[in-house]
Order: structure tokens, then C-alpha cells, then sequence
């Protein structure tokens, strides 16, 4: 059984002005809005741009806009959307364009880099996992980094727009992930990177980095237990329990 | 402090407004949070220029006073309240999840934001309009 999908791209050139472009492609029902972009670039244009490599939402590199929402199109199914309907898509805000789809995420790994936060981190023990008894062959549970660094958050983010020096939710988030595997190391010097108008403060807590999160990491509510961090370390120098300053 | 480079980007306030393809509440309070502040912000200098009116003598203060009690103005105190309840509850709704308070509540605490904001708008216009004083 197939769908018909019309796919309204907005295409974007050096040289040439932004325009909507319009595709019709027939694909399976099963199929994700991926699949009709590849559709799209196999049968009509071969210039069509876009980034994508896993097609399951691990590397995070097919970042879009699907009628205005910050979606992973390998796994957006097309049968998400009324059978008929025109999916408008568009690259990721508050990322340079670099062709069509495909933005030049160098925003986001920059702001990785300055926390240093790890692509991966050291594998833990499931919490869940602790004390129960493996199964006979398993050496140990193992729990991955849930953020894929696709930049939907720094998309979705409103203040991303007006401060192109801000961290963005997904470095932020990440930092608290460096915090909570080595507080005692990383902890001080990590609250003082962050503790910056380009760093927690920035953010204005619209929660829209949460929302479009295709991997539940829920960046605000990280960023808002880093600001409580921040200002409990605050509260205890000015009483004079801790030594230090910011 | 940032190490963090990047190339110049252009800034664009508007898109603080562009609601499209948005999905959380969260972006309609911090949308409402700002017109709220660019509301109040405007209304402290009209604020200051009418009381400006007290040094011109009691016949432009008596003229303003007349103006004042009218309907359409009395529907603008109302709006004003609404923007000083909308800002000054979202306010310390922030200022909670800002100290690691209620984050996981976010939602049901701008609920209560709507809902107080709401109700007290309402008895206010009831005030206003039909209490006699």
C-alpha cells in the first residue's frame, strides 16, 4: 500500500534566492518523511540537499523542520499527517544554511566543546540495573548518552535567536550530565563557565527544547537544576560555608 | 566568558513572536511574558506624563478625572491589571523552576498562573464596573 506525499521544501542556494519548492513523491505507508525526501532527490532533483546517515534516530544529522516543527524526518512517519496534506520543510532556525536542508550545525558542537562535555560518556550502571543479577553472559548493564546532538533545541530555542554567543540547551544539558559523573572535579569550574549571560542566564524558559527533544534528554529542566546549583553555591559562599568565588 | 565562537549571526527579536510549529505552553507564557513587560513599560510613562497634568492645576487634573471614568478607559485599568497579574504571577513562576523548585510542575504551575489571572481579572472588572464606591 502506498501514500501520495507532497513535500513543499523551501530550497536555498548560494547565489540564488529562497524559494518553496513543491515535490510529489508516491512511498509506502510505512514510510518516514526521510524516506520521501530521498524519494524526492531520487526521481526529481538530484541537487536537493539534505543531511542524513542512520535512518533511526542515533546520529542525529537529518534535523528539519516539518510545518514548523523541529522534527528527526527518519523517524517521522508520513502517516503522521493527514493523508493529502502538503508537508512544508525547512532547515533548522538559528543555524547558518549551508543548502536547502542541510545547516552548518558548527554552533552546536562549539558550545560542546566549551564545556567539554564528551560525545559519550564512561557507561554506568543502569540505576535500575544496580544489585539486580545479571543475566548469565551479560557483563553489566550499560546506559548511553540519551542526547543524539541533533540541535532540535537549538532550533526550537527562542533565545538562540537573539544571542549567537548562548550555549543553547543541548551543551547545557550536557553539562549537567559532566556534573552529576564528576562533581567533585568538574563541579566548581563547570558552575562558574555557566554562570554567564551567555551561559544559564540566557535562557528564557519558554521549555520549547524539552518539547521538540526527540530523545526525552528534557534540556530545560537540566538548565533549571544547574541555575539551582548555581544559586545554592551562591547562597553559601555569602554565608560563608564554602570557600570560593565566581 | 564563552570560548565559544561563532560566525556573526543575524539577530532576530522577532522570532521571540513566532509562534508557528510551536507546541509547549511554555513558549505562549514567555510570548505573554513579554508583551506583559512592553505593556507595563508603556504604561509607566503614560503613567508619568498624566500625573504630569497635577502641575497644570485642578481644572486638567478635573479634565483628566472626567476621561478616566470612562467606560473605554475604565476597560483599559482592567487590561491593566491583566497585564500586571499575567506578569507579576509568571514572574514568580520563573523565579520558582529558576531555583530548581517545581521544574518538573512547570506546566501545572503556569495553569495556575492562567487560572489566578483569570479569576482576579474578572472580579476586578466586576470591581471596577459595578461596585459602587
Amino acid at each position: 500500500m502506498t501514500r501520495h506525499v507532497t513535500l513543499r521544501v523551501l530550497r536555498n542556494k548560494a547565489g540564488s534566492a529562497p524559494r518553496y519548492e513543491t515535490f510529489s513523491v508516491n512511498v509506502p505507508e510505512s514510510a518516514n518523511v526521510l524516506d520521501a525526501l530521498e524519494r524526492a532527490w531520487h526521481e526529481h532533483d538530484r541537487s536537493l540537499t539534505f543531511r542524513h546517515a542512520c535512518h533511526h534516530a542515533s546520529c542525529g544529522s537529518c534535523g528539519v523542520r516539518i510545518d514548523g516543527v523541529e522534527k528527526l524526518p527518519c523517524v517521522t512517519p508520513v502517516a503522521d499527517y493527514p493523508a493529502g496534506a502538503t508537508l512544508t520543510v525547512e532547515p533548522l532556525r538559528n543555524f547558518p544554511v549551508v543548502a536547502d536542508l542541510a545547516v552548518d550545525a558548527g554552533r552546536l558542537y562549539r558550545g560542546l566543546d566549551a564545556l567539554q562535555a564528551p560525545i559519550t560518556r564512561p557507561a554506568e550502571a543502569l540505576r535500575e540495573a544496580a544489585g539486580a543479577e545479571l543475566p548469565e553472559g551479560v557483563a553489566g548493564f550499560k546506559r548511553f548518552e540519551n542526547c543524539l546532538e541533533c540541535g532540535l533545541c537549538l532550533s526550537a530555542c527562542p533565545a538562540m535567536a537573539t544571542d549567537p554567543h548562548y550555549l543553547g540547551p543541548a551543551a547545557l544539558a550536557a553539562a549537567e550530565r559532566v556534573m552529576l559523573a564528576a562533581p567533585a572535579e568538574a563541579g566548581p569550574a563547570i558552575l562558574r563557565l555557566l554562570d554567564d549571560e551567555h551561559g544559564l542566564w540566557r535562557c528564557h524558559s519558554a521549555f520549547e527544547c524539552t518539547e521538540v527533544c526527540p530523545s526525552n534528554v528534557q534540556p530545560a529542566e537540566a538548565l533549571m537544576r544547574l541555575r539551582g546549583m548555581v544559586i545554592r553555591a551562591k547562597f553559601r559562599r555569602l554565608l560563608g560555608r564554602e570557600k570560593g568565588s565566581t | 566568558m564563552m570560548s565559544v565562537q561563532d560566525r556573526p549571526a543575524r539577530r532576530d527579536p522577532l522570532q521571540w513572536f513566532n509562534l508557528r510549529g510551536r507546541r509547549g505552553a511554555g513558549l505562549w507564557a514567555f510570548v505573554a511574558m513579554r508583551l506583559s513587560g512592553i505593556g507595563l513599560v508603556v504604561y509607566l510613562y503614560l503613567h508619568l506624563v498624566i500625573l504630569r497634568q497635577l502641575a497644570e492645576g485642578p481644572a486638567a487634573w478635573d479634565q483628566f478625572v472626567a476621561l478616566a471614568k470612562s467606560p473605554a478607559f475604565l476597560l483599559l485599568d482592567v487590561l491593566l491589571i491583566a497585564g500586571i497579574l499575567v506578569h507579576g504571577l509568571n514572574g514568580l513562576r520563573l523565579t520558582l523552576i529558576s531555583f530548581g523548585v517545581g521544574v518538573a510542575q512547570q506546566k501545572t504551575l503556569l495553569a495556575g498562573v492562567v487560572a489566578l489571572t483569570v479569576v482576579l481579572t474578572a472580579l476586578s472588572f466586576y470591581a471596577i464596573f459595578f461596585l459602587k464606591g
